[in-house]
């Protein structure tokens, strides 16, 4: 009585009943493609997250005034203490900290820019000409502003994507000129789009000037609100952020045991805890999924059970012309690997299918997970074991005799 | 297969009776000494079988009578091995398979047991000549080796050429015809019909009785056969009697009734090749 005989039987039993076979098996291809599609929608949208992150530059680190305090009492940009980021701490840290590449001052405002009758609020952004190069961000025409024009405040303004569009309509603003807070600044380039961030804002929605004319001209103050920091490599973000924030403790004299009035934000640490909230969210979507692959194994027992009360006969029959316990206990219990392997195989097809097809339908991105198919297919033949046991173990139990006079 | 083999020589040894006389026809292949069936229910103790002794000798046909409840099917589960007495011994070809395990017990039906049953009992949606490879599949017997005996055996009772019907596919007699196949393709000491006309029409049963006798005359099969008609226990050489567990009777059939002569003065209403 070889393994492979009791394999054909298995199969014939099952060949016997086809429409309950590929129904029992539909809970386990449900539960299989399932796992395999929930992980490839959780694993493609952490990938589109790192992208986005990427996109940034994870060589990006932020400075900011202020403390900003995790705990949430004090955080953003304090009004007093706002003040303590001067134009030289960013010189300072560009010259002195060798893990950093570029910085770039920098001073937001919001303002009404105005063209002819169309006019648009938008946050206007001082900074100065490395600011392309730290963002990976180039101008789609026109050009950026020079060293030059920020040494001179020049009253030059390079727009946003969407700010051109809305301003301009149809045409090109650059050599135009736009009057910001009633100021003419002309228009010297316009920023390539850059669409939404991780957040959903609107990238596009803003525009560029040097920092010193935004400073001046603006905003009449001389401190800088933020930096934008890039350094040498990803790797050297982490102790770029350290040199930093030991440059500025130092140059804002502050005592050991003051709190930081600045903060250094490693955006790689925004990636992370993108990454880990993605993480969480598959492993959530992956935990769902597995429940309905749990079912879909209860199915299985159901229909084993069902099975081997209406098979009782056969079981008897098998028993009386010389099937040992263990023949049968096997024969049902492969029974049950089978539909869970066969179940699971189509599943796999499936899901592979499903993760193709979600982003033609969605625009959502998948990834297929090699871990979530092999996964499924351990996690179905387990299943097709665990709840095939005690089936088949009740078919085996059988007394000949009883068996053989059910009806 | 192996485990079967131990178990026969350890039973070999603790039998007092040799199985020398198997060729020779004298030597009985059953022996039930004393047997005794006590079912529980409860409180209450039934007791089926009451001290049963009987003989039976290699190629004899032997049919079994009583009414339901004399004992008769206790001591045909017992002697095929599907049950156990309670009491007493019973030797199989030479063999004690009184105090056998489950295991043993099934191995000992696969190959020394042919059952015929009452309702057939063939596997559904399986094919006649599948349905009599069946206890070879357990016997682990090569699939060549299977077809081919399979092939034989349905010839043997008149089936060739249905080897690939369904049982639905056939008529009652030839559902009988591929269940007598199935019993003697693993080469059993004794074939076991337990009311094996009791579904069939008159002269279906007749056709049935024709092959058992047959089987019975050329391939010295010993046959035991239960039945409650006496029409039926005249084709056998001899008629034991059951009543209240303990046999009331045990004597030769003084009129035996020849199947295959009273097949050419029966009128032929052949449904055999009706296939509905």
């Amino acid at each position: 009585m070889t393994i492979l005989v009791i394999f054909r039987i298995a199969f014939r039993a099952l060949a016997r009943n086809k429409m309950r076979s590929a129904l029992t098996m539909l809970g386990i291809v449900i539960g299989v493609s399932a796992v395999i599609a929930m992980v490839s929608i959780g694993q493609g949208a952490q990938a589109s997250v790192q992208e986005q992150i990427a996109n940034v530059g994870t060589n990006l680190l932020f400075v900011g005034a202020g403390s900003q305090n995790v705990g949430g009492v004090r955080s953003g940009t304090g009004a007093s203490q706002s003040n303590r980021l001067t134009v030289e701490d960013i010189e300072a840290i560009r010259r002195e900290i060798p893990t950093v590449a570029m910085a770039s001052p920098t001073v937001n405002t919001r303002a009404q820019l105005i063209f002819g009758n169309q006019n648009w609020n938008t946050q206007v952004q001082g900074v100065n000409e490395q600011f392309p190069q730290i963002k990976k961000w180039d101008v789609a025409s026109g050009e950026f502003f020079t060293e030059g024009d920020v040494r001179t405040a020049a009253r030059v303004i390079v727009l946003g994507q969407t700010v051109a569009e809305s301003l301009y309509p149809g045409t090109d603003p650059v050599g135009q000129t736009v009057r910001v807070r009633e100021l003419p600044f002309r228009v010297i380039g316009v920023m390539k789009a850059k669409g939404q961030d991780a957040g959903g804002r609107d990238q596009d929605d803003t525009a560029f000037a040097p920092f010193t004319a935004v400073q001046k001209k603006l905003l009449s103050i001389t401190y800088v609100q933020f930096a934008h920091v890039s350094a040498i490599s990803p790797e050297a973000t982490y102790s770029a952020q350290e040199q930093i924030t030991e440059l500025l403790r130092q140059r804002h004299k502050l005592a050991p045991n003051e709190e930081n009035d600045f903060f250094v934000r490693n955006l790689t640490d925004v990636a992370e805890a993108a990454d880990a909230t993605n993480k969480i969210m598959t492993y959530l979507l992956a935990s769902v999924a597995l429940v309905s692959l749990l079912v879909g194994g209860i199915g299985i027992m159901n229909i084993m059970l069902v099975s081997v009360t209406e098979r009782t006969r056969e079981i008897g029959i098998r028993m009386a012309v010389g099937a040992r316990s263990s023949a049968v206990r096997t024969q049902f219990l492969i029974e049950s690997i089978v539909l869970s392997l066969t179940g699971g195989a189509i599943g796999i097809l499936f899901g592979i299918v499903v993760s193709f097809a979600i982003p033609m339908m969605f625009g959502w991105r998948t990834l297929i997970s090699l871990f979530a198919i092999v996964g499924s297919v351990l996690f179905s033949v387990v299943v097709g074991v665990l709840f095939g046991y005690y089936p088949a173990h009740k078919a085996a139990g059988l007394d000949p005799i009883d068996a053989l006079r059910y009806e | 297969m192996q485990l079967v083999e131990e178990a026969d020589a350890k039973t070999i040894e603790s039998t007092v009776e040799k199985a020398s006389g198997r060729a020779t026809g004298t030597e009985p292949v059953i022996k039930l000494d004393h047997i005794h069936k006590i079912y529980r229910m409860g409180d209450i103790e039934v007791h089926a079988l009451r001290g049963v002794s009987l003989a039976i000798r290699q190629g004899e046909f032997v049919a079994v009578m009583g009414v339901s409840g004399s004992g008769k099917s206790t001591m045909m589960n017992i002697i095929g091995c599907l049950d156990q007495p309670t009491r007493g011994g019973y030797i199989l070809d030479g063999h004690d398979v009184s105090k056998l395990s489950k295991d043993d017990r099934a191995d000992i039906r696969n190959r020394k047991i042919g059952f015929v049953f009452q309702g057939f009992n063939l596997l559904s949606r399986t094919s006649a000549i599948e349905n009599v490879e069946l206890p070879m599949l357990y016997a682990g017997i090569g699939t060549a080796e299977r077809r081919r005996r399979a092939q034989e055996a349905l010839e043997s009772v008149g089936l060739a050429g249905r080897e690939n019907n369904h049982p639905n596919q056939l008529s009652g007699g030839q559902q009988q015809r591929v269940a007598i196949a199935r019993s003697l393709v693993n080469h059993p000491t004794i074939i076991l019909a337990d009311e094996p006309t009791g579904a069939l029409d008159s002269r279906t049963s007749v056709e049935v009785m024709e092959i058992f006798q047959r089987l019975n005359r050329e391939r010295s099969i010993t046959l035991l056969l239960v039945t409650h008609e006496h029409d039926i226990a005249e084709y056998a050489q001899r008629v034991v009697i059951f009543r209240d567990g303990k046999i009331r009777s045990d004597e030769p059939v003084l009129h035996r009734r020849d199947a295959a002569e009273e097949l050419k003065t029966l009128p032929v209403l052949d449904d055999d090749d009706d296939d509905d």
